[in-house]
């Protein structure tokens, strides 16, 4: 657990930087982004619905995980 | 192998990271450039995609190749279900594409170099399972089935990875005249969340198979109980 801790950390530490790189062809203002949901805080809609859809996968990999290791061991007997 | 596929520990490590990548996908600063606006975020979900399909059809290559060493049934589970997940993924990494590339390259489908090898690759795999499918006998389908799936993944390596390439005119990166995917569309930014993305897939894409693995398995474990 502490480990995993760790590399998040160190994922994370990655962003620190002095200069923003920029690259050929950047500029920043002209390129249309979604600013304006960033914003308006919507871009934490997208998160949140994005991280349903995969959170409902998820814990349905893991319903199926549950119920093979159940049927594994009814076969060790 | 086995032993291995029921530990708990890579699972919880596949959660992490794929929540990291959509937090980070959608969240983090990206560079801003012209056709692509924010579209350059689906690096973090097309791109790994075919990552994980060719780490999934090389472990199912080979266990084709053990199977044919070894003559033992749960190699082919091995083979197959691999195979299978690859297949998914190799669909969903087309998909993917040409939901981006509708929007960014003006058409869904362009006679691009990869995508049309794309499609010929996924065509020789369903072939693979059109072919099991044929066969009765389990041992003649573990068999011809194994030496299909080696030359069905030798097809990937030039099909995907080196005609693209040494064609005239592509629209990827890294392919036909196109300089390199880490040239222009990747910074240090994007490949924050880019590497983990392509971990978290993957083990993703081994969850599934193993889980299809297992119960296989089960499965076979069960008729020979049966039976004895």
């Amino acid at each position: 657990m502490k480990k995993l801790i760790l590399i998040l950390l160190i994922f994370l530490s990655l962003n620190l930087q002095a200069q923003e790189p920029t690259l050929p062809g950047a500029e920043n203002t002209k390129v249309e982004m979604a600013d304006t949901m960033r914003q308006e805080g919507k871009i934490y809609v997208v998160v949140a619905v994005v991280v349903a859809i995969l959170s409902g996968l998820l814990i349905y990999t893991v319903v199926i995980d549950r119920k093979v290791a159940r049927l594994e061991k009814k076969l060790e007997e | 192998m086995e032993k291995l596929l029921k530990k708990r520990w890579w699972k919880i490590v596949t959660v992490v990271l794929l929540v990291y990548t959509i937090l980070g996908g959608f969240l983090f600063d990206v560079p801003r450039l012209h056709i692509l606006n924010e579209g350059i975020r689906n690096t973090h979900f097309h791109v790994p995609m075919w990552f994980a399909m060719i780490t999934v059809m090389l472990v199912s290559v080979i266990y084709s190749i053990r199977y044919l060493l070894s003559n033992e049934m749960k190699h082919d589970f091995y083979a197959v279900e691999f195979a299978n997940a690859g297949i998914l993924f190799g669909i969903l990494g087309l998909v993917t594409g040409m939901i981006w590339a509708n929007y960014t390259w003006g058409a869904a489908w362009s006679g691009d170099a990869k995508q049309n090898n794309t499609a010929i690759a996924l065509l020789i795999y369903l072939a693979y399972l059109v072919l099991r499918n044929s066969l009765n006998d389990q041992g003649r389908r573990a068999r011809i089935s194994a030496i299909y799936n080696i030359f069905a993944f030798a097809a990937l390596i030039p099909l995907l990875y080196i005609l693209p390439r040494m064609t005239g005119s592509s629209l990827h990166p890294g392919s036909g005249g196109n300089s390199t995917f880490g040239d222009i569309d990747l910074d240090n930014r994007l490949r924050m969340v880019f590497y983990p993305a392509i971990l978290g897939w993957t083990l993703l894409g081994i969850w599934l198979a193993s889980l299809r693995v297992r119960l296989r398995l089960v499965e076979h474990r069960k008729e020979e109980l049966d039976l004895q």
